[in-house]
């Protein structure tokens, strides 16, 4: 026979796993976000170890997930948060390839880098070739197109 | 639903499940043994979602609010839904594997489209071979699924749908042997599991909309 102390205890961990499996919810859509975001460039993963069911998980079963979710979350973020730093430098750097051609000979700057489609690649080059090149005439020249596939 | 459209019925809950998943419901209906060969409207049908469905599609999937209620459930169970796969994820990864929907008889296309179409995954039983209504429960200690020598124990607490004669599936695995349907079946048993968050318009659109291609495959159209 139950007594009133066991009872409040089965229901305090009754509430903490529904707690625990609203986190797992949230953290999951947000993991599910960061992968979308980072497609197709990849580099975020969404596996998180599970403990193997289909059945009820204990309390301590269910914060691993919750923490695994969580590691994977906070690694996601660092790798875009990276990623959208280095598409931001790339940005910064065809604004200025754009202003002054001339300082930024044969530099080039791919979609890819951009965060944008395609397999598009600005490039400074010089204006009619080796004219352009002995006449100090340089421009950004964007080359369209993906390569044919095999 | 329609007047005509066969009576879904709501399955039973075992109280400790239905205690910590309030949401969680298993419902089915009863629809009629296809023929053997696929109606081209079925097969016309798949390839029309195949079509439809790019890669693009299979990645953000799991945003969308009834496949990413089937992940979150996986996570909640404790499976890993990018080990095991949620039935739409799988369904999506197959079409690219393969390059489209592969017909594999008129039962499992009429089961594919209602996956594709609704991210609910319905499953088949032999309704001569069930035993009262479908539910889920927890597998008992030394409890196994299936009969004879090939019957599979069942880990304590796993999540079973189950009738009154005993398991008849995993929850997302597989059904038990002798409870699949053959080409002896006259009526098919099809039933879902709706987790938490997934529409019951979404779950009636499931069944009956696989009934309905049953129906029409086993009238020959």
């Amino acid at each position: 026979m139950l007594d009133v102390r066991d009872v409040r205890v089965i229901a305090d961990e009754r509430a903490a796993r529904m707690q625990l499996r609203s986190q797992i919810a949230a953290l999951e859509a947000q993991l599910s976000d960061a992968v979308v975001s980072a497609f197709p460039d990849g580099g975020v993963h969404s596996t998180v170890p599970a403990p193997g069911g289909p059945r009820l998980l204990t309390l301590g079963e269910l914060e691993r997930i919750r923490d695994g979710l969580a590691d994977r979350v906070a690694q996601a973020r660092g790798v875009l948060e990276e990623r959208g730093e280095r598409q931001e430098a790339s940005r910064v750097l065809l604004e200025r390839m754009l202003l002054e051609p001339g300082r930024h000979k044969f530099v080039r700057v791919a979609n890819r880098d951009l965060g944008a489609a395609g397999c598009g690649v600005w490039q400074v080059r010089p204006r009619l070739g080796l004219v352009g090149m002995l006449m100090g005439w340089w421009q950004v020249k964007l080359s369209s197109g993906c390569p044919l596939a095999c | 639903m329609s007047a005509a459209d066969p009576a879904l019925e709501e399955g039973w809950i075992d109280r400790e499940l239905a205690l910590e998943f309030p949401e969680l419901r298993i419902v089915s209906v009863s629809a009629p043994a296809p023929g053997r060969r696929t109606p081209r409207v079925l097969r016309e049908h798949l390839a029309l979602l195949a079509d439809r469905f790019h890669g693009a599609r299979a990645v953000t999937l799991r945003r969308e609010p009834v496949p990413a209620a089937y992940r979150v459930f996986f996570r909640q169970v404790g499976l890993d839904p990018d080990v095991q796969r949620t039935p739409v994820e799988a369904a999506a990864l197959d079409r690219l594997v393969q390059g489209g929907f592969v017909s594999r008889g008129p039962l499992e296309d009429a089961l594919l489209v209602a996956v594709v179409e609704t991210g609910v995954p319905v499953w088949a039983l032999d309704d001569a071979r069930l035993d009262g209504p479908l539910g889920l429960r927890g597998a008992r200690p030394g409890e196994r699924m299936g009969e004879g020598q090939y019957a599979a124990d069942l880990a304590p607490g796993r999540v079973l749908v189950a009738d009154a004669g005993g398991p008849v599936a995993v929850l997302f695995g597989d059904v038990a042997p002798g409870r699949r349907p053959d080409r002896h079946s006259t009526r098919l048993r099809l039933f879902t599991v709706a987790v938490p968050g997934v529409p019951a318009l979404h779950v009636e659109e499931a069944l009956l909309g696989c009934a309905e291609a049953l129906s029409d495959a086993a009238a020959g159209q």
